[in-house]
């Protein structure tokens, strides 16, 4: 079973094309790299996949189940276990973690009050044995501010994680990070893979990129150009085929 | 300060400030601050700005504005003293007036959310808007209700409790605890935090913003419509410009609490401590012997004052 199928996916904005005719596809505990320039159209396909742009043409499967593309929301992609990290935006930066974590998923009573005690005990947990943040002064009342992007990442990573998502789209989750704070991320990204889920990642790094996926999509102006195993070509032939394609503009 | 306070330095902070300025106000004015009728009549006019105050703090959390106010409470007032006039029905009378409030903030949710205009500016427009509407229904004259003194919902909404407290201050309390509860332990609460700190971030945690934002327009509404009636209940009167003056009062008790302009951050305590303070200023500095030309420089440099720290603040965490 595919955790994702999509064929013959289109999107335009206006009279631009922004994808044409996308077959793609994400297996079970797979690791996908999504590359290509600036405006190839990564963006828009994961927006697709996380349901925030609607499709024109074309069928989208998760996990075999068809979409309809008129009632695919961001809140239906998430009950089909998708969830997106972005680089900046998947957290609240002045919120504690404990509210980070349980955002729009609180354990409530009938009446929608928080199980405030059970959330930040939890969030401990969480913090610690599976995000594995043991930094001095963190606490489920830590604001997010706190943390180093590194480990803003890792919680966001950890969440989606905890909550168990079987897909977990990284949209640029290393860019503007220090060294230390990339091997991080790769780490995090390592153990999707280890516990069973599927990634979809994004990234301009291909050093990145390659250190982590599985198979590698290269898209160019709105098409799939190249689609390669990792055992069909070393580090250098890949970067060697995003530059040919770069060099086709 | 210990780990434990430290989250709460902020509502601790207005706290120590406002009990500082009662000590104060002991000491220049004793005849007036160590009697309890002065207490009284605070608990009296506080409420009608507080009240308001409480809502706005939960508009401008979830990163909106809200300045339309002072004329809803001029078309809500006016609704109410009308049907009560017209029917002498108080209950008739009240399901109107928060029905209009509700409905002006309904208006603004839908001008800032679905068409796309920053709530500041929107709320300029329907200020104007709603005062101007007033103004032309009532031809310039004012209303007097006194026959509801003689209801049994006068002693409900702004009677006195036991011959001393007034009613409203416990509705004001009520509303503040509720509001409390909602802010800091409710769901939506939360959905409120997270549209003010990063709304991109909200709509990808598969919050519903556009709904949210509009509740949060359309409760500013109903509470300011409930204050307006509190005022008419309490003068037994309404008059075209109610709600001229409590701008600054209202926007000044929401600042001092430690609300952040920015969004996202914000307490109700903050806020109910921000209201007793200003509530306080312009009684403590009259029967202190200044003149009334002070209060509003007063206003002013607590204002700048208090913003200026929290965003100090800010820049430390």
């Amino acid at each position: 079973m595919d955790s994702i199928r999509m064929r013959g996916v289109c999107k335009n904005f206006g009279e631009i094309t922004a994808l044409e005719n996308i077959d793609f596809d994400l297996g079970e505990n797979e690791v996908v790299g999504l590359i290509g320039d600036n405006g190839a159209g990564k963006s828009t396909l994961i927006k697709i996949i996380t349901g925030v742009y609607p499709f024109e043409k074309g069928e989208l499967f998760i996990r075999d189940e068809k979409v309809d593309p008129l009632r695919y929301t961001v809140q239906k992609a998430r009950e089909f276990g998708i969830e997106t990290v972005y680089q900046e935006r998947s957290l609240g930066e002045r919120q504690p973690l404990w509210r980070n974590i349980f955002i729009g998923r609180h354990r409530t009573n009938r009446l929608g009050y928080i199980r405030i005690r059970s959330e930040k005990e939890e969030t401990i947990n969480i913090l610690k044995n599976l995000i594995g943040l043991k930094g001095v002064g963190i606490s489920a009342d830590s604001s997010v501010q706190m943390l180093s992007g590194g480990e803003r990442q890792g919680v966001a990573i950890g969440r989606a994680m905890y909550f168990k998502s079987r897909i977990i789209v990284l949209d640029e989750p290393t860019t503007a990070l220090s060294l230390k704070e990339v091997d991080k991320v790769l780490n995090f990204i390592k153990m999707i893979r280890e516990t069973g889920k599927s990634c979809i990642y994004i990234t301009h790094n291909i050093y990145h990129l390659y250190a982590v996926a599985d198979r590698f999509v290269i898209l160019d102006r709105g098409k799939i150009v190249g689609n390669y195993q990792k055992s069909e070509l070393s580090r250098e032939e890949l970067s060697d085929k995003l530059m040919m394609h770069a060099r086709q503009e | 300060m210990g780990k434990k306070l430290r989250p709460y330095r902020l509502q601790l902070g207005v706290t120590f400030v406002f009990i500082a300025l009662i000590v104060i106000f002991m000491f220049l004015s004793p005849g007036t601050f160590l009697s309890k009728r002065i207490y009284i009549s605070f608990m009296s006019t506080i409420p009608f700005a507080a009240i308001m105050a409480l809502g706005l703090t939960l508009v401008i959390i979830g990163g909106d504005m809200d300045l339309s106010f002072p004329s809803v409470m001029a078309i809500a007032g006016y609704t109410f003293s009308s049907i009560f006039l017209a029917t002498g029905s108080v209950l008739l009378a009240l399901v109107a007036a928060l029905a209009v409030g509700m409905i002006a903030g309904l208006v603004n949710g839908l001008i800032v959310v679905k068409i796309g205009v920053p709530s500041i500016i929107a709320t300029i427009g329907t200020q104007f808007f709603w005062r101007g509407l007033t103004t032309v229904l009532c031809g310039g004259m004012s209303k007097s209700i006194v026959q509801v003194r003689d209801t049994a919902a006068y002693q409900v909404f702004v009677g006195r409790i036991g011959s001393v407290i007034p009613a409203q201050a416990v509705w004001c309390l009520l509303i503040a605890i509720f509001l409390w509860s909602i802010l800091h332990m409710h769901k939506f609460g939360d959905n409120i935090r997270f549209i003010g700190d990063n709304m991109r971030t909200a709509r990808i945690m598969g919050i519903n913003v556009d709904l949210v934002r509009i509740l949060l327009f359309v409760m500013m509404g109903l509470l300011t419509a409930f204050s307006s009636t509190l005022v008419c209940f309490e003068m037994a009167n309404w008059w075209p410009t109610q709600g001229e003056g409590y701008m600054l009062l209202v926007f000044a008790s929401v600042f001092i609490g430690g609300t952040s302009v920015f969004g996202g951050q914000g307490t109700i305590i903050g806020t109910f401590v921000g209201s007793l303070i200003i509530g306080i200023i312009e009684a403590g500095l009259i029967s202190s012997g200044f003149s009334g030309f002070w209060t509003r420089l007063i206003y002013g440099v607590i204002v700048v004052t208090s913003v200026s720290v929290y965003a100090v603040m800010a820049k430390k965490r």
